[in-house]
């Protein structure tokens, strides 16, 4: 008997079996009954009234759309000083990148809600009223950091000899970034994209915080109905957003792959 | 800039005024009533329970990450993959969805909530991240040593002690390392998790406190002093890398 316990745990392979009970039980048992309450009612009936209710209530879907709008604007606007942003650090020699990336990761480091109610303190201090652009100022403050870092990553690990050849080929400044160094980075957007769109998605925080409550997300609607023990239309809208956020992240891989495809045969 | 709102707390943290805006002095109260008892004491044990549950969590996310790395690894093709696959659930998903899913889970087996679930809600999330730091060190890793170990005739836990350990430790520390401040710096899933018992831990003293009405006077001291350690923190990190590239 010993010895056979001995050899199975020999086996390095089998080592992987706690883990892969573990996960079982805590990651994938879990997500089958979210979807498991999201189709039942209280009584445990089988009813597809919960997506039902999704549909009817204007305000639901209002809130979810606001939410993907708001978004989607984040994204964007993250993007648009983000990339700007990643570039210059990576133009800069080792030694000052290096602190400037620190002072860049410092305020993530700070507990996620002290950095949103510093936020609020800020807004306060100058006396702006909170709502709408206090929003989106939370949500860049707290997310432009993860568009910057993927693309700092690729344009650090872009090789520079593509870029001379683009150069040698006789490109301007111009030609040589739309042509060679945007399309190369693509990777990089893609993550930095992910990154913060997925997450403002979800999170109600912010929202609630930098709005006092008087702007819902979806996350925020997700938060509450769990909370009043609706757990079952809670459920439903987190599968909700579970299929957004699996086709977001299908898009966005499919994306990526075309661009490597058209922008890495230079 | 981004600094803007972290500066305007932490200059604040030293007066007494209500509204932010009204410089009325400078003054050290706010600190003292912070680590003083009384309405605090709730504080003080969030913060507590913050470092257990981390270190808790961390700890043992480190242990059965590395365990589950090592199985993983000698796993066959397909099967690696699966696993992998669903390693990479709780990373990926947002950390809402994370929560209901453990919530709904805790609910269903009617396992009161409270440090337990916490603690395991923690670890559930925090050893992906530790299997994902520990895995690259395994492939970087000459498997022989592991084999030549045993043909000498170590038993399999002594070589693994001997011989695999100090080469995955650097992947280990970092996972520790990663788990602990994953752990610390969550909170919904903590708030999911946490049942009605009057746990709290830091995140979720935080949002009590702010729901009743933004940032008190009385968080501006605490937030200057996660800033500042946070700052020293990564100004010792960052000495020592330097150090070691001289």
């Amino acid at each position: 008997m010993k010895k056979n316990l001995w050899s199975f745990a020999g086996k390095r392979r089998n080592w992987s079996i706690p883990y892969i009970l573990f996960l079982g039980f805590f990651v994938l048992v879990p997500l089958i009954l979210i979807v498991y309450y999201a189709f039942t009612n209280n009584s445990g009936g089988f009813t597809t009234e919960n997506f039902r209710k999704f549909w009817m209530q204007p305000e639901a879907m209002h809130t979810f759309i606001y939410s993907v709008g708001v978004a989607l604007i984040t994204t964007i606007i993250c993007l648009l000083v983000g990339y700007p942003a990643a570039f210059i650090l990576s133009r800069m020699d080792s030694h000052k990148s290096r602190i400037i990336v620190l002072l860049f990761i410092l305020p993530m480091w700070v507990n996620f809600l002290i950095r949103t109610l510093a936020t609020v303190a800020l807004f306060d201090f100058l006396g702006l009223p909170l709502g709408e652009g206090s929003l989106y100022f939370g949500m860049v403050y707290n997310f432009l950091p993860f568009m910057i870092y993927p693309i700092y990553n690729i344009l650090q690990k872009t090789d520079r000899n593509l870029i001379e050849a683009a150069q040698d080929l006789g490109a301007n400044p111009r030609q040589v970034f739309f042509k060679t160094i945007l399309p190369l980075s693509y990777p990089g957007i893609s993550s930095g994209i992910m990154m913060v769109f997925m997450p403002v998605i979800s999170t109600f925080a912010i929202a609630e915080l930098l709005t006092i409550n008087n702007i819902k997300l979806f996350g925020t609607t997700l938060q509450e109905n769990i909370y009043n023990g609706m757990w079952n239309y809670g459920a439903a809208l987190s599968v909700i957003m579970l299929l957004l956020i699996g086709l977001t992240s299908l898009l966005n891989s499919q994306g990526s792959a075309k661009a490597a495809e058209e922008g890495g045969l230079i | 800039m981004l600094y803007a709102p972290i500066i305007v707390i932490v200059v604040f943290s030293f007066t007494e005024a209500k509204v932010l805006g009204n410089w009325t002095g400078f003054s050290f109260k706010l600190y003292a009533s912070l680590f003083q008892g009384g309405v605090h004491h709730s504080l003080t044990s969030a913060l507590w329970n913050t470092l257990i549950i981390g270190l808790v969590a961390a700890l043992v996310s480190m242990l059965l990450g590395t365990v589950a790395a090592i199985g993983i690894y000698n796993l066959k093709t397909r099967a690696r993959n699966a696993v992998q696959l669903v390693n990479s659930i709780p990373i990926l998903n947002p950390d809402i969805i994370t929560a209901i899913s453990l919530f709904l889970l805790f609910v269903s087996l009617q396992i009161s909530q409270g440090y337990t679930t916490v603690i395991l809600a923690h670890i559930t999330f925090c050893t992906p991240y530790v299997v994902l730091s520990v895995y690259p060190r395994l492939r970087r890793m000459n498997e022989n040593l592991y084999e030549a170990a045993l043909d000498l005739g170590a038993t399999p836990f002594y070589a693994l002690r001997k011989v695999m350990l100090p080469e995955l430790r650097p992947g280990m520390i970092s996972g520790f390392i990663l788990a602990f401040t994953l752990s610390i710096d969550d909170f919904v899933v903590t708030l999911f998790t946490i049942g009605n018992e009057g746990l709290e831990t830091l995140s979720t003293y935080i949002y009590a406190d702010a729901r009743k009405g933004g940032l008190t006077p009385e968080l501006r001291p605490l937030s200057a002093i996660i800033f500042i350690t946070v700052l020293v923190l990564l100004l010792v990190i960052n000495q020592r890398a330097a150090k070691k590239r001289l």
